[in-house]
């Protein structure tokens, strides 16, 4: 009972950790109709400057809006110099743009801070355990991801459902061209959304960083699960994006757990741990073919 | 216009003949030994590759562009850790750029793919890491070589460090591909007492919140663990944060704590024990040289992989010299080979019946370095002139 507790903490972390990614991608996504690939490279472009800044000195708070903000900046260049072109373009041309975007970011960073892995500490007043569940120590950086993540996701909801930017955000995820017609400025709108989404994969990369590798390439095995989240929750509803995200985490890591338990009931335990990662590691991809299967347009759909 | 194209053709085709003749004839002069390195450069496991790849470099550039007295011709391609497209860059070597040998493969799974294949066609292939249990028993080939290990003598060794320090009771982990499950079955050789649990996870998972609240629950004594690269820096991280690095100890091979791994993870490593074939402090001439060599070339600290590189290519560098540059001389070459006569850093080397290692392994500890980062030092020997398990299944 108490690992299943700490097991659903877990999945409730990983969710997390995929919610601030997934939130940026399908604001992107929804309301400018845009398939990023290099989402994944922003969330790497935070961790590397926050991990390098905090490696000189600068304490973990200014590391992590050092990383977001370069993170916001690399993501308001991309779109000024790349991503405008591709709007009007299919999707496929985009997709392959930003593939190349990929490819031009990991080199780049391999470049820059050399192939090997980059290290950076958890801040000293989060790197204890917290017996949130007596009998469990828990990671006191996991609770405070999980903290940022419910934070995060809150603002997120005042800024969509309460202010006139959300107004637009909402009214762009559902018609594009009429609210380019009541005069609200498209393009700027566009960069600062975009910069706003690379904010969030950037933070979501430097919150990442201490308890994984900062290394080229990091932010791709993120990104296919990021992508598996928007499409289960919808795209553009960032309300989607929490209840795909939260699923996800939870289904990816109880299935990791318990499913080669279960085979082992049947099997010899190496076969079944086989059989079992296998299976779990395909478990978020059937969930996301059951739930299309009963609404194409994923669980919380937008018009458009 | 039909006739002067025609002219133009014919002319074309007389440049060309002629220009073969001619590169034919300049061949025979001195032909540079052309060299194939598929190696893993990209992803979160390429430095694992671009360290294999610096140490070979190290090695020709010891000797001048030279192995063995021959030009070299050094072509690298990036797998991208993908089988298949290790695959097609090997057909494409071998086919139109008519490579004279092959090496550099880091991940077993991609050598796999390739392997069989390519030494089946008659290329010889010279392993720099991956030594997958098949390639080394029942399957074993005259032109397969590997100047690293067989997969399973590093772990095989910390199974008997483990067994030797009177652990009881070891929770074990690997990813799920081929090394993985050769790694937990070369502990198990050796180590005999209970197994608390063993747990294979997706190759290049990075969360491993899960598995480590399963472990703590398994209460095991110590923990044995195959994570190289990317994913051994996230495991030992989350092992520290969640306050176990104190409680269960942990023991992994040497994959599981190289040099660019303990920097990046930091002190969460320092007291790891950890298996391997070399350490940076060894006391011999060959890798005192190396080390020395390798910090002023590319001002950064050699790892297992750059040994591996480097070695094989001086590997090479005898068995062309032996057959004085002419790499037709396939049967020679394979025999000079065999012969290993070459200083490796690593000491004792020689070729068993499998064209696998017969070497020494030690137990190495992680400390802090004086300047700045961490290393790892040399605690004691475990095997003298080790050899692998699937010799005796090789008919050669």
């Amino acid at each position: 009972m108490l690992l299943f507790l700490e097991q659903l903490l877990n999945g409730l972390q990983f969710g997390v950790t995929l919610l601030l990614m997934a939130s940026g991608l399908t604001l992107i996504f929804g309301i400018m109709n845009l398939i990023n690939l290099a989402h994944g490279s922003l969330f790497m472009v935070g961790a590397y400057v926050g991990a390098t800044a905090i490696a000189h000195g600068s304490g973990f708070f200014l590391g992590l809006l050092t990383g977001i903000a370069a993170a916001a900046i690399t993501g308001m260049v991309m779109e000024f110099v790349i991503m405008r072109r591709l709007y009007r373009r299919d999707h496929l041309d985009q997709v392959l743009a930003t593939f190349g975007l990929i490819l031009f970011f990991n080199e780049m960073v391999s470049i820059l801070w050399g192939r090997q892995p980059i290290a950076m500490d958890t801040p000293g007043f989060l790197s204890g355990t917290v017996e949130l569940i007596p009998g469990a120590p828990y990671p006191a950086f996991r609770l405070a991801v999980i903290a940022t993540g419910i934070l995060v996701t809150g603002l997120l909801y005042f800024l969509v459902m309460k202010t006139r930017i959300g107004m637009w955000i909402r009214a762009g995820a559902s018609n594009r061209e009429m609210i380019g017609a009541l005069g609200v400025n498209i393009s700027l709108l566009y960069t600062v959304l975009f910069g706003f989404g690379a904010a969030l994969a950037g933070l979501a990369g430097v919150m990442a960083a201490p308890f994984s590798a900062v290394q080229s390439g990091m932010g791709e095995n993120i990104l296919i699960l990021t992508f598996v989240v928007i499409v289960i929750g919808g795209i553009g509803s960032i309300r989607g994006a929490v209840a795909g995200a939260l699923l996800i985490g939870l289904t990816d890591t109880l299935g990791r757990v318990y499913i080669p338990d279960l085979m082992r009931l049947w099997l010899p335990p190496s076969v079944a741990d086989g059989a079992g990662a296998s299976l779990a590691s395909m478990l978020i991809y059937i969930l996301m073919a059951v739930v299309l299967a009963f609404r194409p347009r994923g669980l919380f759909q937008t018009h458009g | 216009m039909l006739v002067k194209g025609k002219k133009a053709a014919l002319l074309g085709a007389a440049a060309m003949v002629m220009g073969t003749c001619v590169a034919s004839f300049a061949a025979q002069a001195a032909e540079p030994v052309k060299i194939g390195m598929i190696t893993t450069l990209s992803t979160g496991a390429g430095y694992l590759g671009d360290d294999m790849r610096k140490g070979f470099e190290l090695a020709i550039s010891e000797h001048d562009g030279k192995l063995g007295g021959s030009d070299i011709d050094l072509i690298v391609e990036d797998d991208g850790l993908k089988p298949e497209s290790a695959r097609q860059i090997a057909t494409r070597m071998i086919e139109s750029e008519h490579v004279d040998l092959m090496t550099g493969i880091i991940f077993s799974n991609v050598a796999m793919a390739v392997v069989p294949k390519v030494v089946r066609d008659g290329m010889i292939y010279i392993s720099t890491n991956a030594g997958p249990s098949v390639l080394a028993g029942a399957k074993c080939d005259a032109n397969y070589f590997n100047a690293a290990y067989q997969n399973d003598n590093i772990h095989e060794a910390m199974g008997q460090y483990v067994q030797d320090q009177g652990f009881k009771k070891v929770y074990l982990l690997a990813p799920n591909y081929p090394a993985g499950k050769d790694a937990l079955s070369g502990f198990k050789r050796f180590y005999k007492g209970e197994i608390a649990d063993e747990v294979y996870t997706k190759l290049g998972q990075t969360d491993y919140a899960a598995e480590i609240a399963s472990l703590r629950a398994a209460k095991p004594d110590a923990v044995f663990f195959f994570y190289p690269g990317g994913m051994g820096i996230n495991f030992i991280k989350q092992y520290a944060q969640a306050g176990l690095k104190d409680e269960i100890p942990l023991f992994g091979p040497a994959f599981s704590a190289d040099e660019h791994l303990v920097d990046a993870v930091g002190e969460a490593a320092v007291g790891m024990k950890n298996t391997s074939h070399w350490s940076p402090d060894m006391d011999n001439a060959a890798s005192k040289k190396f080390v020395a060599g390798y910090v002023a070339k590319y001002g950064a600290k050699p790892s297992l992989y750059s040994v591996q590189g480097y070695d094989a290519a001086n590997l090479i560098g005898s068995a062309i010299a032996a057959v004085g540059g002419d790499m037709s001389k396939k049967d020679d070459f394979r025999a000079a080979l065999k012969k290993a006569d070459f200083a490796s850093v690593r000491g004792n080397f020689k070729f068993g019946n499998n064209n696998h290692p017969i070497q020494d392994f030690y137990v190495r500890e992680v400390v802090a370095d004086p300047d700045g980062g961490f290393t790892n030092k040399l605690v004691g020997k475990v095997f003298s002139d080790h050899v692998d398990a699937y010799a005796s299944e090789c008919k050669m």
